[in-house]
């Protein structure tokens, strides 16, 4: 059983990654829950923030996804949205976010129910506060990530931000977000490196155009993840209208798992040193920092990217 | 221009008069005097034989919506232009408030053009999508081009301009402003043949990649003797610039690269003796990551300059205003807020001349202020600096006392666009809306093109704006008004209005149905979280056959919900072409319906 306090969040660590360990409750995914998931969310109290915490579990998701199990991309991301919002082991942790679905979560230990990430954000125990306190956490990963920083402190400092507001072009924006301001000295430099705002453009193979996101207002993989699979259904499904309901509900998600089915997706971006990598190897902040772009790629053609990712790959099995 | 059209205005009368009227060579001649598109236009409509012969002799053609027209049209209409400019998408596209791929794609004009046009001289597009493909394209089909000016422009690569630099041996203008390119590296620069030595202007600052050919840069420099514009991207280091400048000494305008280095003496005496030694420098720009030792290398230069872009420049407002006082013959001013109110009243006081003036903020996003720039840097500009016209202000209060004051000051402002930063945004004294403040900037300044509104707003507000905005051509508005009546005054009283873009404001059916009609003497309306429904979008189509009516809405069709619910953003824009058929799957443009033609 790994032991959540090692999981070296940077990928330094000298420890097999513990998706190793996950890769049997990947296949073990159709039988549902992945416990062992839940148990690596017990971190230290305050030793990690939200945003990391969801970037383990995302880690994991696209590991496993990598390792060969036969699912989608929009697969990954449903895995993605299982877990990210789960209780950990007190009430040490800031930015604890309640499960989404299924039994109560003590400890993480005996998550029960069928396998419904499709399912809604109200958890079954009946608990009241749940779906209050997924959005205010969400609200708070939203606009405190959305700067680099899940510290609440840095939300205070810096205005939620609205799309193409104040109205400024992007080679402006792209201009003075890669470059700190001088006078700057007391901040937090990756706080002002992650204000403002970033767009890369996300081509998907087969599209017929690219699009471009804003990584700086995403919190997390998982937000990310969401954004891009709507951005993209329109393709997949042809007109997006043809299923009528936006890809958050899970009536739709299901109908695109159903699309990719026989077509696995990955999703990669390339670095600033020109590498193709795999998303989810680094912690978030690092990884809004070095994307240059991003490509949803057929995962046939990911054989051969990212080598440490491979490595790892290799080391599984 | 009066003076033109009175003429012009007797001169038909004369030849309708006449029994044999002037020959076409004569009225051709006159004609060529008129350069002007709306002149031009004018001209066409005199009479049918004015119209054949001006259309046959237009040499430029502007089209301010690619969607209006189609390339067989323009292509038909004047058969012998030789320079031609399109804009494409919205401005809001500028603000990514246009998802991609809703459109704008020069391909087909250039398509069409080559074909039939290959004496074509002049490219100029505005926020269009050019692929590698286009730039091939015209590459090969246009050999005499002279002119290639991508402003605001997407999708193509280095790839392609290396095809533009390798085949086109006329071309003296290569001007790349704020594109998003694909920067592959700096090779393609060595595309240029070394026989090639026509190039006049070259602006690559928008380029991101980190390499540059600096040999070929360099050779490509000291071979185009005609150099005069030449505007480096970040990549290219600082200690560069001398040898660059050393190359071309005749040049006017110049942008440097990354305007930082370790502060070594040698490399500062360079740089200082090669801006001295040209002589006809006028406008400077780049400044990336300023080293403010380094500042003073531009000393020599400052005096003859009338242009000034340091909107990238993070430095403190006491070297700037060393730099401003340096520069009295300062026409134009790019500066991020670091300038501050001080560094304001230092340009106030130092630069008479000034006509222009653009603020941008160093940190659009924090809460507090991070430097003191408040109106009243814009008072004493306004205040100090007789010639000032044109207007950018990012600043995160206002009260209606100071823009009052402004607007006293400067009534010949032509352009006046004031951010706000928060929406929203009270009167800091006061508490109440600024509508008092912009109001009196659109009654004092009579002469006003272009305004952009923010702060707190209600309708009062337009109601100023419908009465006195009467030359206003251009208006954004964003987090403003209560109600419809707001949308309708402007609609029903700003008669030159051709440009209007509004995001977040609580105007719905009511205002635009009413005004339909006026719609179709504008270029365009952008409206994007409003509260237009789907109903009334679908009306004004079928109702409106020479508007596009398109929705845009990437949660899906809206035909999926009621069509009481509002689309999320709306574009209007008048067209003789029709519906397009290059949209992509999350625009609709609404149907015409003959049956319900108003009359």
């Amino acid at each position: 059983m790994s032991k959540p306090i090692e999981h070296d969040y940077i990928g330094l660590s000298e420890q097999p990654f513990p998706s190793m360990e996950k890769s049997s409750d990947a296949n073990d995914k159709k039988n549902g829950l992945r416990l062992k998931d839940t148990e690596l969310r017990l971190g230290l109290p305050g030793s990690n923030s939200p945003e990391r915490e969801v970037h383990d579990q995302n880690v994991l998701s696209l590991k496993s996804f990598v390792s060969g199990a036969k699912r989608g991309f929009a697969d990954a991301l449903d895995g993605g949205v299982k877990w990210v919002f789960s209780r950990g082991s007190g009430g040490g942790s800031e930015g604890l976010f309640s499960p989404r679905r299924g039994g109560n979560n003590n400890g993480g230990n005996d998550l029960s129910g069928p396998d419904s990430g499709l399912g809604g954000p109200v958890s079954k125990d009946g608990d009241a506060q749940n779906p209050l306190v997924v959005q205010e956490k969400k609200c708070q990963v939203a606009s405190g990530s959305s700067h680099g920083n899940g510290n609440t402190s840095a939300t205070a400092s810096n205005r939620a931000q609205v799309v193409g507001w104040p109205p400024i072009r992007s080679f402006r924006k792209n201009t003075m977000a890669s470059h700190p301001t001088k006078n700057d000295d007391d901040y937090n430099a990756e706080a002002k490196l992650g204000s403002g705002c970033l767009y890369v453009k996300v081509s998907m193979d087969g599209a017929p155009y690219l699009r471009k996101v804003d990584l700086k207002i995403y919190g997390s993989y998982k937000e990310l993840s969401t954004a891009l699979e709507k951005m993209f259904s329109c393709f997949t499904i042809g007109q997006c209208g043809s299923h009528g309901v936006s890809s958050r509900d899970g009536l739709s998600e299901s109908l695109l798992i159903d699309l990719l089915h026989g077509s696995e997706y990955v999703l990669t971006y390339e670095d600033k040193d020109g590498d193709w990598m795999l998303v989810g190897d680094v912690p978030w902040v690092m990884f809004t920092n070095s994307c240059k772009r991003l490509r949803i790629m057929k995962s046939t053609e990911a054989i051969g990217l990212a080598p440490r990712a491979m490595e790892k790959c290799k080391n599984r099995t | 221009m009066c003076v033109v059209f009175s003429f012009l205005f007797g001169l038909s009368l004369m030849h309708k008069k006449m029994e044999f009227p002037f020959p076409d060579e004569v009225l051709e001649h006159i004609f060529s005097f008129i350069q002007s598109d709306k002149d031009r236009n004018s001209v066409s409509m005199v009479c049918k034989s004015w119209y054949e012969i001006e259309r046959w002799c237009r040499r430029k053609v502007f089209v301010g919506n690619c969607y209006a027209v189609s390339p067989r049209m323009v292509s038909r209409r004047f058969p012998e232009f030789r320079s031609i400019e399109l804009k494409g998408k919205p401005h809001f596209a500028d603000f990514n408030l246009v998802p991609d791929g809703w459109g704008g794609y020069v391909f087909p004009w250039i398509v069409e053009m080559a074909g039939a046009f290959p004496w074509l001289e002049e490219i100029k597009l505005k926020r269009m999508v050019v692929t590698d493909e286009s730039l091939e394209l015209i590459a090969k089909s246009f050999k005499k081009v002279k002119v290639l000016v991508l402003s605001s422009c997407e999708g193509f690569s280095t790839d392609g301009l290396g095809a533009i630099a390798a085949s086109c041996k006329n071309l003296e203008e290569l001007d790349l402003v704020d594109c998003e390119v694909d920067d592959l590296s700096g090779h393609w620069l060595s595309h240029f043949p070394e026989s090639y030595t026509s190039l006049v202007s070259l602006n690559i600052s928008c380029l991101v990649s980190d390499e540059v050919s600096f040999s070929a840069l360099e050779r490509l420099v000291g071979r185009c003797t005609n150099l005069r514009t030449l505007r480096l991207n970040r990549a290219v280091p600082l200690d560069k610039v001398a040898d660059i400048l050393r190359r071309a000494p005749q040049l006017v305008e110049f942008g440097t690269g990354t305007y930082a280095a370790e502060l070594r003496p040698d490399v500062y005496s360079d740089l200082a003796g090669a801006f001295s030694s040209c002589k006809e420098l006028k406008s400077l720009s780049g400044f990336w990551d300023v080293v403010p030792d380094y500042l003073p290398a531009i000393y020599p230069v400052c005096s003859k300059l009338t242009s000034l872009n340091l909107s990238y420049a993070t430095i403190q407002s006491p070297e700037l205003i060393k730099l401003v006082s340096h520069c009295p013959n300062l026409q134009r001013l790019l500066v991020l807020d670091y300038i501050e109110d001080s560094g304001l009243e230092a340009l106030a006081s130092s630069c008479k001349d000034l006509q222009e003036l653009r603020v941008f903020p160093s940190d659009p996003y924090g809460v507090e202020p991070n430097v003191s720039l408040t109106e009243r840097g814009l008072v004493a500009v306004s205040s100090g600096c007789p010639k000032l016209m044109s207007v950018l202000y990012f600043c995160r209060q206002m009260s209606n006392e100071a823009l009052v004051t402004i607007a006293k000051n400067r009534p010949n402002f032509t352009r006046f666009r004031l951010c706000i930063i928060e929406p929203r945004t009270a009167d800091y004294l006061t508490h109440e809306p600024l509508d008092v403040g912009f109001g009196a900037i659109v009654q004092y300044c009579k002469e006003l093109q272009r305004l952009s509104l923010s702060g707190l707003l209600t309708d009062r507000v337009f109601e100023y704006i419908g009465k006195y905005a009467k030359k206003l051509e251009m208006l954004s508005v964003a987090f403003a008004g209560d109600s419809d009546l707001g949308l309708h005054h402007v609609l029903s009283g700003c008669e030159s209005l051709r440009k209007l873009e509004i995001r977040d404001c609580p105007f719905g059916d009511k205002a635009l149905l009413a005004n339909a009609a006026r719609l179709e003497t504008m270029r365009s309306l952008w409206m994007s979280s409003c509260a237009v429904s789907f109903g009334a979008c679908k009306l004004l189509g079928q109702k409106m056959p020479r508007l596009n009516v398109e929705v845009i809405d990437e949660r899906g069709p809206p035909d999926s919900r009621p069509e009481s619910c509002p689309v999320d953003k709306l574009y209007i824009y008048r067209t003789i072409a029709g519906p397009r058929f290059d949209m992509p799957p999350f625009v609709w443009t609404m149907e015409d319906d003959p049956s319900l033609l108003l009359s």
